[in-house]
């Protein structure tokens, strides 16, 4: 890996979350109006917040975004900021800040996402690799790929609202929402709670699974049809070589690179169809608290979860970028990935 | 036209997507006949909880709406802000990768950055953040397709970006250059036909994405709650927790519907993909 | 050098391919003989299906082709063997330098690798040290320095990739050496170095060579027997002297006159015409409606037979019968 791979990674990854904190900033101003005390003082008329509590929001709020001063110096705090990671307070859930809120959510989100992101791509890369080696029988793809185009074309929370249905209300195999059991106390080191969540975690994972594993199934079988094509693998095969270093060697570990960029290209739409879906599960993390922040108004948690969400993923497609060229010799000798 | 025939019977995917949404356009423009559209697809139009049987084929929702009239209506509503966001993406896309592809040099260097910058923010979120910022704004189907092409235009130009530098080299390019033809003249008499199908691929899958968006965000519960979409719809069977008091048709068929759409896009470009890239010409 | 045993014998091969549009045959009832020790030259325009002799004698077909047949390696048929058994004759009894030389490499494994694992899956087991043993043996004979084994392919220059395609495929002393086009991917300069390394090394170890190509020039100097197909047919062959002394088909005779000649600024004599089409070919000498010598009573309707005319020299022509 050169430096300058480096550099070049380090600044686009600034770039990215400068560029979305930038919107995050323009975007309230380009209404012309104050959406954020608009929405304070229909909570004094309608739900009885106290005008002085309001007022305290009102009041950190001018200070957090200094929007007594120019402009330019409301965007300058604005960003010191969100470089400290404070996004302000909850509107609806005041005092609490939003931050609190994104760690206490996201502590349920995060494990079972990795998890699923993890099952998916293994998962699919396998299957993949086995549609496209010339070796598999062609019923086998031609049985397995039509539902794969399916499950690759929808949305998460479509195959999340038919689990739903089906294994959570018909056959009551899974629990109907909830990260965990409510009986228990959140407790990381208690076996009973990792144990009620990894059962709650079933079924947001396998939509995860279906939807994700499929599209990277898909993707890899194709790259194996392409590396099958090339000269190396006749090569190899003149070599005499057994069809399963074959396989593993030469074609897997070719058509596994691309794959990897298409994980780091994907991630973003993974993690925000999982945050969707998660308010179908009535499943109590991120992404569900992001859908409760957009019905209830409560835009500086809206923001903040979204920036952090933003942050979040550019960090994942940046560490995935520093891995690929352990992987891919020729890295260095490329401008750009892809 | 002949041609076209002769090439569907080659290409199954192009063929049964194509098939599929004809079907999906017919059942929302002819069934529009059969039912009523100016209250069966709103609330209380009938009596709630109906299920399927005579009088409403498709059965009514908890708030009464008839399900056959949402199909109906929100399957056109869907293809129409899909419509509008592929186009409008499109254009942009079309425009982005025109000028970067074919003019290089600094203009190249700018859209270059602009669609990998813009590809790794994760665009559902930004229209997260527009569409709940401007919600005053009623978000009917014009709207929703406006506010989805803001992130359908990088994909299709950082495509046709590198597809007009492939073509850009080739040789009957350079000989419509020795020949003296402008700039202008050599995009639209020997580039764009020539990229057509691929032009075609991207529109249907800007349509995808925009789809794919809108429903998100109605999903979330952001876009106009009175009108019928299929993301809407999705969204009252989860606030209304359909499954929890058992009206299954209230599921099936917005997800029947959903499926059906995006298959048939996905099948289509997967097929144009074949005309447009001849290297991967190996059929399933 | 040579002790006239058959090393190599292909009798009546044929080799179709299945497409909608009806049977390419693209070899299409080949004979051949190549005696140990003796470099065989096949040559013929694009199309002319002497790659796909090649991989017919490696069974390395796409899946819609089938090859029928009989090609005795050493006595042996290969049509006749297992996938197994036939993998194991790969490379050590049967080996190719392939023709893509900018691209037969795995581009993600480090050289020394990519040539000590056709060894490990034939039954060598080998450690660290043996293994830099062998490679830069290897490495000695095809004049590359040993530290390329440590490097990844985009490092190399393509002539040394060529290289260390030619030490890989005989790394295993195989009874014979098919070499498809082994320097079309590069450029003149590095065309002769590479081919006068396999040349002397082909002499060195005493190895048979079928050498496929196009160049009659390069053939001129590497090969000793010289065999010359057109449309799937084999349409002569002969001791390299004689053929070019004394051509006997017409198809030969313009191959020979179409090349150009040093100091002559004439117009090169080109043969008029395309071949035909292999999807099902018309009946008749595949070469009748390009030969300026075409009798219509017999050449249209009757192939000729493909026969010894003096001992050493085969050709199929109704002129010779």
């Amino acid at each position: 890996m050169t430096l300058q791979y480096f550099l070049r990674r380090v600044v686009f990854l600034f770039l990215v979350i400068w560029t979305a904190a930038t919107i995050n900033f323009v975007l309230p101003h380009m209404t012309g109006r104050d959406p954020i005390k608009e929405m304070l003082m229909q909570q004094i008329a309608s739900q009885g917040r106290k005008p002085a509590e309001a007022q305290t929001i009102m009041n950190l709020y001018n200070r957090l975004f200094a929007l007594d001063k120019p402009l330019w110096q409301q965007y300058i705090t604005y960003i010191t900021n969100v470089a400290q990671f404070n996004f302000g307070f909850s509107m609806q859930q005041y005092p609490r800040t939003v931050m609190e809120i994104i760690i206490a959510r996201g502590r349920m989100t995060m494990p079972f996402l990795v998890v699923a992101i993890a099952i998916a791509f293994v998962g699919g890369v396998w299957l993949g690799a086995i549609l496209g080696w010339n070796k598999t029988p062609r019923w086998f793809s031609n049985i397995i790929i039509p539902p794969l185009m399916v499950f690759s074309s929808v949305p998460q929370y479509l195959v999340a609202l038919v689990l739903i249905y089906f294994a959570a209300f018909r056959w009551r195999l899974f629990p109907l929402g909830d990260p965990y059991d409510k009986f228990l106390t959140e407790n990381w080191g208690d076996p009973k709670f990792l144990a009620s969540y990894a059962y709650h975690a079933v079924l947001p994972i396998m939509c995860i699974v279906l939807v994700e594993a499929s599209g990277w199934a898909l993707g890899m079988r194709a790259m194996m049809v392409t590396v099958e094509g090339e000269d190396y693998t006749t090569f190899a095969e003149a070599k005499g070589l057994k069809p399963t270093r074959i396989f593993f060697r030469y074609l897997l570990r070719n058509a596994l690179l691309p794959s990897l960029t298409g994980l780091a290209i994907r991630l973003g739409t993974i993690i925000t169809g999982s945050a969707v879906a998660e308010n179908y599960f009535n499943y109590n993390g991120l992404g569900s608290t992001l859908g409760t922040a957009i019905s209830t108004f409560d835009y500086f948690l809206l923001y903040g979860i979204v920036l952090f969400m933003v942050v979040g993923i550019a960090f994942a497609t940046f560490i995935m970028d520093m891995v690929y060229p352990l992987l891919d010799p020729r890295i260095s000798y490329r401008a750009q990935r892809g | 036209m002949r041609g076209f025939l002769s090439y569907v019977k080659r290409n199954p995917a192009f063929g049964a997507g194509f098939a599929i949404l004809i079907f999906l356009i017919l059942f929302s423009t002819v069934g529009q006949l059969f039912v009523d559209t100016q209250k069966g697809p709103y609330a209380l139009a009938t009596m709630p909880n109906l299920p399927p049987g005579p009088g409403h084929i498709f059965g009514t929702d908890r708030q009464g709406r008839d399900l056959l009239a949402v199909m109906v209506v929100g399957t056109g509503l869907t293809l129409e802000v899909g419509a509008i966001a592929g186009a409008i993406g499109l254009g942009i896309g079309i425009v982005m990768g025109f000028v970067s592809g074919y003019y290089g040099g600094i203009f190249d260097t700018i859209i270059t950055s602009m669609i990998d910058v813009w590809m790794s923010i994760p665009g559902f979120l930004i229209l997260v953040l527009i569409a709940s910022t401007f919600r005053n704004i009623r978000l009917g189907v014009l709207e929703m397709g406006l506010i989805v092409s803001i992130v359908s235009w990088a994909g299709p130009a950082r495509a046709i970006r590198a597809q007009v530098l492939s073509m850009r080299e080739r040789p009957f390019v350079m000989m419509a250059k020795l020949g003296g033809m402008g700039s202008l003249e050599i995009v639209m008499k020997e580039l764009v036909p020539n990229l057509l199908p691929f032009l075609v691929m991207s529109l249907s899958q800007s349509i995808y994405g925009g789809i794919m968006a809108s429903l998100g965000l109605e999903g979330l519960g952001i876009g106009d709650r009175r009108n019928p979409t299929m993301g809407m719809t999705l969204f009252y069977v989860n606030y209304y927790s359909a499954f929890l008091v058992g009206l299954w048709w209230w599921i099936i068929e917005p997800v029947a519907v959903i499926v059906l759409t995006l298959t048939s896009l996905v099948l289509i470009s997967f097929g144009l993909d074949e005309i447009a890239n001849p290297r991967t010409r190996r059929g399933l | 050098m040579t002790d006239n045993k058959v090393i190599l014998e292909i009798n009546d091969l044929k080799t179709h391919f299945h497409v909608e549009a009806g049977i390419v045959k693209a070899v299409d009832g080949v004979d051949l003989r190549l005696n140990s020790g003796i470099k065989l030259g096949l040559v013929g325009e694009s199309g002319s299906g002497k790659s796909t002799i090649a991989l017919s004698l490696m069974r390395m077909i796409r899946q819609n082709g089938t090859i029928s047949g009989q090609i005795l390696l050493d006595g042996v048929d290969l049509l006749k063997l297992s996938q197994e058994e036939m993998r194991r004759v790969r490379l050590s009894q049967l080996s190719m330098i392939p023709q893509g030389a900018m691209n037969s490499l795995n581009p993600v494994m480090r050289i020394g690798d990519q040539v000590t694992d056709g060894l490990i899956d034939h039954g060598q087991s080998m450690n660290k040290k043996e293994k830099e043993n062998i490679v830069g043996e290897l490495f000695k004979i095809v004049e590359l320095p040993p530290k390329v084994m440590h490097m990844y392919p985009h490092e190399l220059s393509g002539g040394m990739k060529q290289r260390v395609c030619v030490a890989i495929a005989i790394s295993m002393r195989p009874k014979v050496l098919i070499a498809d086009e082994p320097t079309s991917a590069l450029d003149v300069v590095i065309q002769r170095q590479v081919m006068e390394t396999i040349t002397r090394l082909v002499n060195d170890m005493n190895l048979s060579m079928l050498l496929i190509g196009h160049d009659m020039g390069l053939m001129a100097q590497s090969v000793d027997v010289l065999a010359v197909m057109y449309a799937g047919h084999m349409m002569e062959m002969g001791g390299v002297k004689e053929m070019f002394a004394d051509p006997l088909h017409p198809y030969t005779i313009a191959l020979i006159e179409s090349l150009p000649i040093l100091g002559s600024r004439g117009v090169f004599k080109g043969i008029p015409g395309i071949p035909p089409s292999v999807i099902n070919p018309p009946p008749g000498c595949p070469f009748h409606n390009r030969c300026n010598r075409m009798m219509p009573e017999i050449c249209p309707v009757q192939a000729a037979p493909y026969r010894e005319v003096k001992p050493g020299r085969w050709v199929s022509c109704h002129l010779y019968n």
